[in-house]
């Protein structure tokens, strides 16, 4: 198992202003896999990710990673453990623009203490797996939102990570270039060893999950295996 | 770790419109920190140059002198009881007044003028031209070639003008250490010739220059003119009293001082402004470091780092820039003062420091609230 939250709990404010996003909500993940989180703005499907990727402490519940209960963890182990197992594919790349695409990619391993040079001919490695070896010592604003994309992907598989996050992959992205880019994920990305949690809204992706979990007003709604999914 | 530190460089360095920014700003204020702090150093050296160029080991004076100008008249017996003191090898007489002279084109120019012991000439100082035995001959003024030697005509050996109504005749010109502060020639001669051309009061002595049998002596000589109501002051005593007397009781410490503080909040406010945008416009970019596994303490390092690396960077330009203009100014200007010390090196440093830890500090704040969540949520 990849993943395994139980119970998972996360509310903000107290008293009359509290507001619960996740309630009581469990989730397994396995090898292999790519589940889909999805469900109306503040249904609490980010809230859930961030807390099963490390980012966001759970007021209750637990999560294990690969066997870890990360949450068990003290700061500083827990983003050595981010670093070395998860990767993070954000909303808006997130991308530092001051930086060459290549060098962009090399940030994980370079936090990993990895020579710089070695570091950016893993990371041209990587961008050529992403199909963008040519784009390397371009700035990443010079590259289409399809090419950014891809290197927020290139970058958050340049650490070999066992679990890939992804949060609104398509949403600054047309359709077509949306649908090539999960389909990128789900041939080549996903392998029998990794697992790939999605969080979207983009209906149009949805043939490519294995699993889809519906969530509304914090909690898990329905759990949809999809059988019709492309291979 | 060099990883992060080259990373943190590029951030900065290719973010070339705010790195620029980020120099001119501590440039500037290194510059004028210096700028400032260098007059003030120059004109405080001035203030003491006779104490350095007559270069005695021990002035006694009235304890009212703050500075070396200001001389006030001693009896000759505090001469005499110098000289019977034990640790005393020698002690001297130096008279220092001020007298006008007329140059050949009837027009006047006050000058200094500093009467040497007429047996030992203590204190002469070294001649470029002439001998200094000549002092001795009729009417005999030996000249300081300094910035102010032009004032008088530059005046060779021979040139004869008139000063306070008596005939003067250059008998040899000098070359001293430092130039004097106040813009006006500086003659020397003997002590009794010197009491003939300038009018007086009843006492003439303005210092009794004493040479110490050895240092251990300086204290106990102090003692003993102490206790006849003078002051003996060591070289470095009266340099230190002059500069305080500049310093304190002036203003012009209190100007130099305001207008470094300036200069220091100017160089704040650019650089601790430029530096904050700089982490603002990142500030989303290290929370998504911080979501992908960044410790808190390597953002802060790589804080520190760009604030360290552009405020050595500025420092250094500051000081090229300073040093450049200083160097410029002096050839253009023979009377211009400043004079870059390591004390204003280390202040100007000092400053720098503090810009940097204020601009960073406000910086590592905002990066540490950053929470990675807020990535997320957008």
């Amino acid at each position: 198992m990849a993943i395994e939250a139980r119970g998972l709990a996360k509310w903000f404010g107290d008293g009359a202003a509290r507001t619960d996003a996740v309630r009581d909500v469990s989730v397994e993940v396995r090898l292999g896999e790519m589940l889909y989180i999805v469900g109306p703005s503040g249904s609490g499907k980010t809230t859930l990710l961030s807390m099963i990727s490390g980012i966001l402490r759970p007021n209750a519940g637990s999560v294990r990673v690969e066997g870890v209960d990360i949450w068990g963890l003290d700061d500083d182990a827990l983003a050595e453990f981010r670093l070395h197992r998860i990767g993070f594919v954000f909303q808006d790349y997130h991308l530092f623009p001051r930086l060459s695409t290549a060098e962009n990619v090399a940030i994980p391993l370079i936090l990993r203490r990895r020579a710089w040079h070695e570091a950016l001919v893993e990371a041209r490695r990587l961008l050529g797996l992403v199909g963008l070896e040519n784009r390397a010592e371009l700035p990443p604003v010079k590259l289409s939102g399809g090419e950014q994309q891809r290197v927020a992907i290139a970058r958050a598989l340049v650490g070999e990570p066992d679990v890939l996050i992804l949060d609104e992959p398509t949403a600054s992205l047309d359709g077509e270039t949306g649908r090539s880019i999960v389909s990128f994920i789900r041939n080549d990305v996903l392998s029998a060893s990794r697992a790939i949690v999605v969080v979207t809204h983009d209906a149009r992706i949805s043939e490519f999950a294995h699993r889809i979990l519906v969530m509304e007003d914090g909690r898990l709604t329905a759990v949809r295996e999809n059988h019709a999914h492309a291979s | 770790m060099p990883g992060l530190f080259a990373l943190a460089y590029k951030l900065l360095v290719n973010d070339r419109a705010k790195f620029t920014a980020l120099l001119i700003g501590i440039t500037f204020a290194v510059f004028l920190i210096l700028q400032m702090t260098s007059m003030f150093a120059g004109v405080l050296k001035r203030a003491s140059a006779t104490v350095v160029n007559v270069g005695a080991k021990v002035w006694v004076m009235d304890p009212s002198v703050n500075n070396v100008v200001s001389s006030i008249g001693m009896p000759d017996y505090v001469e005499d009881f110098a000289r019977s003191i034990p640790g005393v090898a020698y002690a001297v007489p130096l008279y220092s007044g001020a007298a006008l002279a007329r140059l050949p084109d009837g027009s006047y120019q006050p000058v200094s003028v500093l009467g040497l012991d007429d047996t030992s000439l203590f204190g002469r100082p070294e001649l470029v031209q002439g001998r200094i035995e000549d002092i001795y001959a009729d009417n005999g003024f030996v000249i300081v070639d300094d910035s102010e030697y032009p004032k008088l005509g530059s005046p060779p050996v021979g040139a004869s003008f008139e000063l306070n109504d008596r005939a003067a005749r250059i008998v040899g010109v000098a070359r001293v250490a430092s130039s004097t502060l106040f813009g006006i020639p500086t003659l020397y001669t003997t002590y009794s010739r010197a009491v003939q051309y300038i009018p007086s009061t009843r006492f003439t002595t303005a210092y009794v220059l004493i040479e110490p049998k050895s240092p251990a002596d300086v204290p106990v000589i102090q003692r003993q003119i102490g206790r006849l109501g003078y002051l003996a002051l060591t070289s470095d005593q009266f340099i230190k009293r002059i500069a305080n007397f500049y310093t304190y009781k002036t203003g012009l410490g209190t100007n130099i001082l305001l207008m470094t503080v300036i200069s220091f909040m100017v160089g704040l406010s650019i650089s601790g402004q430029t530096f904050y945008s700089f982490i603002i416009e990142n500030l989303e970019k290290f929370g998504a470091l911080k979501a992908i596994g960044a410790k808190g303490r390597e953002l802060v390092l790589m804080i520190l780092f760009q604030a360290t690396f552009v405020s050595l960077t500025g420092f250094g330009l500051g000081i090229g820039l300073s040093t450049a203009l200083i160097a410029l100014a002096k050839m253009r200007l023979a009377s211009y003062a400043a004079v870059i010390t390591f004390d204003n090196l280390a202040l100007a440093f000092v400053m720098v420091i503090i810009i940097a830890g204020v601009s960073s500090y406000v910086g590592v704040r905002r990066v540490l609230r950053i929470e990675p969540f807020d990535i997320f949520r957008g």
